[in-house]
C-alpha cells in the first residue's frame, strides 16, 4: 500500500509477518513495516471477523494489534521493529486454548 | 534511554510534543526535578514526530515549519530534563501521582506537580466503509511520512478539511506522490462564515504559507468541492470511493488508498479520568478541559498545556507549555524571576492564535460526516452503528454512559477514542439538547491498556499493602 520514498538510510532489517520473511527499515514502526511490504490486514475484527488495518499511526485506534514474539494484543504502530521480530496477524477473538 | 525513573520529582510533563518539550525545557532550566514522559520512542510529537531521525533530508518535502522543532528538541534534550520515551502514563492515582509504564514495567510516580501535554488526535471521521483497509487517517499517512519516508503507492484519494488536509496533499506534492483527486468536504457557505473573521486572520502568521499551499494544490491537483456525500466501497480490502457534490453531481473512483482527515481534536482521555472539568466548545465541536491563563484546572497541581487544551497549533502549544511551565517554577521556586519570558510567551500565543476563529469556521466539519445515519459504523472496536444508537436513544437511553450498557459502545480496546465525539453529537441531536447536557464517557484509569504482569510488578511498600490488604 505504501513505497520508501528514500533508499536505506538506516541499517536493513528482516521481520517475519505471518511467517514470511519480510524487510524492514531501522525506525519503522510494526505497522510501518507491514505497509510497505503489503501486510496491509492486521486482524481481523472481534465481532464480525472483517479485515482491519492500521489507521491511526499514533496508538489512538487500537486497530493495528496484532501477535509480536508470542505476545498478544500489541499496537503495531507503537513498537518499533527489531531484526528477527516474529509477528503474526491476529484472526479476531482469542481463541480457547491459544 | 537514559537513567532509571526516580520515585519523585518536582514536576512531571506527559508528552514531548511542541508544549511538552518547551514546558520540560523551562522547568529543568529552573531548577526544577524535571520527567518528560513520552509514549513515543522519539522527541517531538506528532508535529514533529521522528524529527531526530525522519529518512527524509531537511529538503521541500516536508517544509521548513516541521524543521524548526529541531531547536525546540534539542534545547528540552538540553536542558537537564529527564526525558524518558517510550513511556505509557495510564493514569494519574492519587494526587501527584503518576502510573506509567516503560518497557514492560509499571511504575508510580510522585510529583509535586503535572503538567499534561497530551496533544491532538483525528476527529472521527464516520463514513460508510471507513473500517475498511487501505482507508486510514491523512494524519496517520503523513506519519509514515515523517517517520520512515513512505507514501502510498496505489491510486490514492484524500477527503476532508482542514489545513492538516491541504498540507499533506502539498507536501505529497513536493514528493512527486500523484493523487487521484482532493476531495473538498468543506462548504461553500464556511467562506462567506469565515470571512467574519478575516481580519483576524489577516494578521495570522499561517496565511501567506496556507494561500500558497492551497493554490499549489488546486493548480497541480484535481481538487473536486463541495463534497456532500462520501463513501468507501469495498469487499474485504477498499476498491472504491464514491462521492456526490451539493450540484448532485454523482461519481465512483477506484482507490486503493483513501486518506481520511476533517480536523484535530483535543486528546482529553487522561485529563478527563483525572477529574478536570471539561466543556463543549462549539466553534471546534468538541470537548475541552477548562483552565486558566497558566493551563491550570480545577485538579490542584494539574495543569495541561498545547493542543490538549484545545486546537490552536505547534506554535501556540509551545508558549502555552512555557506559561504551565512559568506557574509552576513561581510556585517551587519563587526566588526565579520569570517576569521576561512570560511576557514573551504571552506575545508567542497571541501572535499565532491569531486567526484561529477563521480557520475553525472554514474549516468547521459538516454535520453529515460527524453524524452518520444506517448502518454506518460509529464505534470501530465494537462495531455499533448509527442506526443502533438512535433506537437506542429512541428507547430513552439518555447518555453515552447508560449507552454502553445496551450496546458496548465505546467500551472497545480504543476505549471511545474514536466514537465518543460521534456518539455526543448523534445523542445530542437526536435528543435536541446541547452535545455539553449529553456529555462524554466517563473515563477511569488505566487510560491506555497495561498488563496484569505490569501491575502485579508494581513495587510494594506498606503503605500499598495497607491499601489493598483486608484485614
Amino acid at each position: 500500500m505504501f513505497r520508501r520514498l528514500t533508499e536505506a538510510s538506516g541499517p536493513a532489517l528482516t521481520v517475519e509477518i505471518d511467517g514470511m520473511r519480510v524487510p524492514a527499515q531501522e525506525g519503522d514502526t510494526v505497522a510501518a513495516a507491514m505497509l510497505a511490504s503489503d501486510h496491509v490486514v492486521a486482524r481481523t475484527s472481534a465481532v464480525s471477523g472483517t479485515a482491519r488495518a492500521p489507521f491511526c499511526m499514533m496508538g489512538v485506534c487500537f486497530d493495528c494489534l496484532v501477535t509480536i514474539d508470542g505476545v498478544g494484543n500489541r499496537q503495531a504502530c507503537m513498537t518499533a521493529v527489531r531484526q528477527g521480530m516474529r509477528i503474526d496477524t491476529g484472526r479476531g477473538k482469542r481463541q480457547y486454548g491459544q | 534511554m537514559t537513567a532509571a525513573l526516580h520515585e519523585s520529582y518536582d514536576v512531571a510533563i506527559v508528552g514531548a510534543g511542541p508544549a511538552g518539550l518547551a514546558a520540560a525545557s523551562f522547568c529543568a532550566r529552573a531548577g526544577l526535578n524535571t520527567v518528560l514522559l513520552d509514549e513515543q520512542a522519539r522527541p517531538g510529537g506528532q508535529i514533529y514526530r521522528a524529527i531526530t531521525a525522519s529518512p527524509l533530508q531537511p529538503d521541500t518535502v516536508l517544509g521548513a515549519d516541521y524543521w524548526e522543532g529541531r531547536a525546540l528538541v534539542r534545547e528540552a534534550l538540553a536542558s537537564g530534563a529527564h526525558y524518558v520515551p517510550g513511556a505509557t502514563v495510564w493514569g494519574l492515582l492519587r494526587e501527584g501521582e503518576v502510573a506509567v509504564a516503560v518497557a514492560g514495567r509499571a511504575h508510580l510516580i510522585a510529583a509535586k506537580h503535572v503538567i499534561l501535554a497530551t496533544g491532538a488526535m483525528e476527529r472521527p471521521f464516520p463514513i460508510p466503509g471507513w473500517t475498511l483497509p487501505g482507508v486510514m487517517t491523512a494524519g496517520g499517512a503523513q506519519i509514515l511520512l515523517k517517520s520512515s519516508g513512505l507514501v502510498p503507492r496505489g491510486r490514492t484519494v484524500l477527503a476532508g478539511c482542514g489545513p492538516l488536509l491541504w498540507l499533506i496533499a502539498w507536501q505529497y506534492l513536493n514528493a512527486g506522490v500523484r493523487l487521484e483527486a482532493v476531495l473538498d468536504t468543506a462548504a461553500r457557505a464556511s467562506w462567506s462564515r469565515a470571512l467574519r473573521h478575516a481580519a483576524g486572520f489577516a494578521a495570522s502568521p499561517y496565511l501567506a504559507k496556507g494561500l500558497r499551499m492551497m493554490l499549489a494544490v488546486r493548480r497541480e491537483l484535481n481538487v473536486i468541492g463541495s463534497i456532500a456525500a462520501l463513501e468507501a466501497e469495498g469487499d474485504g480490502k477498499l476498491e472504491a470511493v464514491t462521492y456526490r457534490t451539493s450540484s448532485g453531481r454523482a461519481q465512483r473512483i477506484g482507490a486503493d488508498a483513501l486518506l481520511l482527515h476533517q480536523g484535530v481534536v483535543p486528546n482529553v482521555n487522561l485529563s478527563l479520568s483525572a477529574g478536570v472539568a471539561h466543556a463543549w466548545n462549539d466553534a471546534q465541536l468538541c470537548f475541552f478541559p477548562l483552565v486558566d491563563a497558566y493551563g491550570a484546572s480545577n485538579v490542584p497541581r494539574l495543569a495541561i498545556a498545547g493542543d490538549g487544551a484545545g486546537i490552536a497549533g505547534a506554535q501556540a502549544a509551545e508558549a502555552r507549555g512555557q506559561l504551565a511551565a512559568i506557574a509552576v517554577i513561581r510556585a517551587l521556586r519563587p526566588q526565579v524571576q520569570m517576569g521576561g519570558q512570560e511576557q514573551t510567551a504571552r506575545a508567542l500565543l497571541r501572535r499565532f492564535e491569531r486567526g484561529r476563529a477563521f480557520l475553525d469556521s472554514l474549516f468547521r466539519p459538516r454535520p453529515q460526516f460527524r453524524r452518520p445515519q444506517g448502518e454506518t459504523v460509529v464505534c470501530r472496536c465494537e462495531e455499533i452503528t448509527a442506526k443502533q444508537i438512535a433506537d437506542t436513544v429512541a428507547l430513552g437511553c439518555p447518555g453515552p454512559n447508560q449507552m454502553k450498557a445496551f450496546l458496548r459502545c465505546g467500551m472497545g480496546p480504543c476505549q471511545g477514542r474514536f466514537c465518543g465525539l460521534t456518539v455526543t453529537e448523534l445523542m445530542a441531536h437526536a435528543r435536541g439538547v446541547a452535545p455539553q447536557e449529553i456529555g462524554y464517557y466517563r473515563l477511569r484509569p488505566p487510560v491506555k491498556p497495561i498488563t496484569l504482569g505490569e501491575i502485579a510488578g508494581l513495587p510494594t511498600n506498606d503503605a500499598a499493602v495497607r491499601a489493598v490488604a483486608r484485614e
